[in-house]
C-alpha cells in the first residue's frame, strides 16, 4: 500500500456521510407524513438523531481523511 | 425485477422502503469499487497474500474483529440469548478475553518474528512436514465448507426475513466477495472489512438503544423479563452455574471456564487462521500486539449489540419466539428471528435499510475471511510445496487471484450440497470446532518447550482431531454417554461442545508430552525465531507506558474482570 493511496478513513467517512444524509432525510419526511404502520417508539423519531449523527461522524472523516491533492 | 428482489415478497417478516434499497445498493457499490481501486496495490505475492505488512494497529485490529463478526453469529448469538439467557455472553467474555489477550502478548511474538505466511507454515517451521500438511488440509477444506455452510443459512435467513430469493442471495453476495478478493486480495477484503465494522456497529446498536429507552433502562427491562419469564433466570452469568441444572443452558461453570473458556476460545482465537492472518498483516511487531488488543476491546462490547438485543426481545416482544422446529407458521417466529424482529420493531426507513446492510456487511466479512485464509493456505501450504516448488512469486500471485474465485465457487456448490443434504451442516460444524482445538495446544506446546519434537507435533494434533470425532460419534450412536463426555445427561449441545472441546485438549497435550519425551528434539539453532527462549525480543522499554501493548492489554482484562462481576 503505497503512501499516495486514499486512506480506507475517507472511504467510510464518504459512506457515513451519504448514509447520514439519507436516514436524516427520510426522518424528517417522517415528520410530515407519518408512516401508516409506525415502529415503536417512533414518537422519538431517532431516524432523525441517527442520521445526524451519522452525517456528523462522517464529515470529520472526510475532512481529517480526504485525500492530500499535492500527493495525488 | 433487481429491486422486486431486494424489497422482497409478500410473506417477508420485514418490509423495505426505496431508500432502504439505496442504502444497499450504495453500500454493494462501494465495496467493489474498493476492490478495484485497490487492485493497484497487490502486485507481489507479499502484497496479495498478507497485505503487504504494512497494516496499522487500528486496520489490522477492526479487521481482526470483523472478520469474526458474522451475520450469522449476531443473529444466532440474539436468538440464543432469548433461549438461555445472559449466559451466552460467556462467548464474548471468557470465551474469547483472556484467548485474544493471550494471543496478543504471548504467542504473536513467534508468529511475527518467524514472518511465516499462515499458522500452517508456523507448524512447518516449527515441526515439519506431517504437521503442516495434516492442518492445511484440513483447514482448506473445513474453511470452504464452512463458508458454504454460512452463505446457505445466510440465505435462508434473507427468504425468511426480507423474501429475497434464495438463489439470488447467495450468487449476489457472493460473487461480490470474489470479485473484491480476487482484484485486491487480503488488502482489499482487510479494508472491507473495517467499513464492514462500521457499519455493524452503527446498524446494530439502535436496537440496544432505543430498547433501553423503551423498557426504562436495565432495571426496567430485567423487570419485565420477570414479568414475562416468572422463576427464569435470564439475567446472571455465573450465579447459577453452580450445578447443572440450575440454568437453562445445562452446563456447570468447570466447563465454562476450561472447556469455553480454555479448550475452545484459544483453540479459535489463537490458531484460526482466518482472524490470526488479519494481525500477522500488521506493519510490525508491536502493531500486530496492539491490533489485537483492539480486537479483544471491541469483542468485549459486542454483547451489547448482540446479547443485549435477545434479553430485549425477552422483555418488550409481546409474543414468545419458538424453537426452530416449530416454525413456519404465518404467525409463529422462532428464535432465530430475534434480531430482526428487534431491526423491524425499531427501525422505519432509512435505518431498517442500514441494519440489512449491517447483516449483510456481517455475512460479507466472514466469507471474505474464509475464502483470503483459504487462498492462502492453498497457495502457500499445498500449491507451493506439494504441486509447483519453485515457480516465480507472480505465478502465487496469480493462482491466489483464480483461487479466490474458485474458493468462492465450491462454496457456492457446499452451499447448494447442504440444500439438499441439511445434516451435512451439524456434521461440519462438530468436526471444524474440534479441528481447531488440538491445534493449539500443539501450537502453544511448540512455542513454549522446545523439547517438543516434530514426531510429537504431528501425533498430538492426530490424537486430538480422532479423541473430538470418535467421542462425537460415541454420543450420537449412544446419548447415554453424555454423562461420560459431558458429566450429566442434562447437557444441552452447548455444554456437550464444550466438555468435548476440553477432553480434547487434554488427549492433544498428554501425547504431545509423551511422544517428545521418546522421539528426538531438533536442534536449538533450527527454533530459534519460533520457541520461548531462543527468540529475541525487541525490547519496549523506550517506549512510554501508553504504546505498550501490555498496558492496554491490562486495561482490556481490569474491564473485563468488572464486567463479569457487574454481571455475576
Amino acid at each position: 500500500m503505497g503512501k499516495h493511496s486514499i486512506p480506507i478513513w475517507f472511504f467510510i467517512g464518504s459512506l457515513l456521510t451519504i448514509y447520514g444524509v439519507l436516514i436524516l432525510g427520510s426522518g424528517i419526511y417522517g415528520l410530515f407524513v407519518p408512516a401508516s404502520n409506525p415502529v415503536a417508539m417512533s414518537h422519538l423519531h431517532i431516524g432523525i438523531w441517527w442520521g445526524a449523527g451519522m452525517f456528523l461522524l462522517g464529515l470529520v472523516y472526510v475532512i481529517r481523511y480526504r485525500p492530500n491533492r499535492k500527493d495525488m | 425485477m433487481l429491486a422486486a428482489w431486494f424489497l422482497g415478497g409478500a410473506n417477508a417478516r420485514l418490509s423495505l422502503n426505496p431508500v432502504d434499497l439505496i442504502i444497499i445498493v450504495l453500500y454493494f457499490a462501494l465495496v467493489l469499487g474498493l476492490g478495484f481501486y485497490l487492485r493497484r496495490f497487490t502486485n507481489t505475492g507479499e502484497e496479495f497474500f498478507m497485505a503487504g505488512r504494512e497494516m496499522t494497529a487500528w486496520i489490522a485490529g477492526l479487521s481482526f474483529i470483523s472478520a469474526n463478526l458474522g451475520s450469522l453469529e449476531m443473529m444466532g448469538y440474539a436468538a440464543a440469548t432469548y433461549q438461555y439467557g445472559i449466559l451466552v455472553g460467556h462467548a464474548y467474555w471468557i470465551g474469547a478475553i483472556p484467548a485474544i489477550l493471550f494471543l496478543s502478548l504471548v504467542m504473536m511474538p513467534f508468529y511475527y518474528i518467524c514472518k511465516t505466511h499462515s499458522v500452517p507454515g508456523y507448524l512447518k517451521l516449527r515441526y515439519g512436514e506431517g504437521a503442516r500438511s495434516l492442518s492445511a488440509i484440513s483447514f482448506a477444506v473445513m474453511t470452504i465448507l464452512m463458508s458454504g455452510i454460512n452463505m446457505y443459512s445466510m440465505a435462508v435467513i434473507m427468504k425468511v426475513i426480507l423474501g429475497w430469493d434464495i438463489h439470488f442471495s447467495i450468487w449476489v453476495s457472493s460473487l461480490t466477495v470474489a470479485v473484491y478478493v480476487m482484484a485486491g486480495g487480503l488488502l482489499s477484503a482487510i479494508f472491507n472489512e473495517v467499513l464492514q465494522f462500521f457499519l455493524i456497529w452503527i446498524g446494530c446498536l439502535v436496537i440496544p438503544v432505543v430498547g433501553l429507552i423503551e423498557t426504562g433502562g436495565w432495571t426496567g427491562m430485567v423487570h419485565r423479563i420477570q414479568t414475562n419469564f416468572p422463576g427464569q433466570d435470564f439475567i446472571h452469568m455465573w450465579r447459577t452455574t453452580g450445578s447443572f441444572t440450575g440454568n437453562p443452558m445445562g452446563v456447570h461453570w468447570t466447563g465454562i471456564v476450561f472447556g469455553w473458556g480454555l479448550a475452545i476460545s484459544f483453540g479459535y482465537w489463537t490458531t484460526d487462521f482466518l482472524v490470526v492472518q488479519r494481525v500477522m498483516a500488521a506493519k510490525d511487531l508491536r502493531s500486530a500486539q496492539l491490533g489485537t488488543v483492539i480486537g479483544a476491546f471491541f469483542k468485549m462490547m459486542v454483547p451489547f449489540i448482540v446479547i443485549l438485543p435477545g434479553l430485549l426481545a425477552l422483555a418488550v416482544l409481546p409474543f414468545h419466539l419458538v424453537p426452530e422446529s416449530q416454525g413456519g407458521l404465518p404467525n409463529v417466529h422462532t428464535y432465530n428471528e430475534a434480531l430482526p424482529l428487534m431491526l423491524a420493531r425499531y427501525c422505519g426507513p432509512g435505518l431498517l435499510g442500514l441494519g440489512v446492510t449491517a447483516l449483510v456487511a456481517g455475512f460479507m466479512s466472514g466469507m471474505a475471511g474464509n475464502v483470503t485464509a483459504f487462498t492462502t493456505v492453498w497457495t502457500y501450504d499445498i500449491y507451493k510445496p506439494f504441486i509447483r516448488k519453485d515457480a516465480a512469486d507472480s505465478h502465487y500471485v496469480s493462482m491466489g487471484r483464480w483461487c479466490s474465485l474458485l474458493g468462492v465457487f465450491v462454496s457456492i456448490g457446499t452451499a447448494y450440497l447442504v440444500m439438499n443434504f441439511s445434516s451435512i451442516i451439524v456434521y461440519a460444524q462438530a468436526v471444524f470446532v474440534f479441528f481447531i482445538v488440538p491445534m493449539f495446544g500443539t501450537v502453544i506446546l511448540g512455542m513454549l518447550w522446545k523439547r517438543t519434537t516434530p514426531a510429537a507435533g504431528f501425533w498430538g494434533l492426530l490424537a486430538g482431531i480422532l479423541t473430538s470425532f470418535a467421542l462425537w460419534i460415541w454420543v450420537k450412536m449412544d446419548p447415554n454417554a453424555l454423562r461420560h463426555v459431558a458429566f450429566s445427561e442434562h447437557a444441552k449441545d452447548m455444554a456437550e461442545n464444550v466438555y468435548r472441546a476440553m477432553w480434547s485438549l487434554i488427549v492433544n497435550v498428554v501425547v504431545t508430552v509423551a511422544v517428545s519425551l521418546f522421539t528426538k528434539p531438533k536442534p536449538e539453532h533450527e527454533l530459534k525465531g519460533l520457541v520461548y527462549g531462543l527468540t529475541e525480543l525487541a525490547p519496549e522499554g523506550h517506549f512510554p507506558l501508553f504504546r505498550r501493548p501490555i498496558t492496554w492489554a491490562a486495561a482490556v482484562a481490569v474491564g473485563f474482570v468488572l464486567l463479569n462481576v457487574l454481571f455475576w
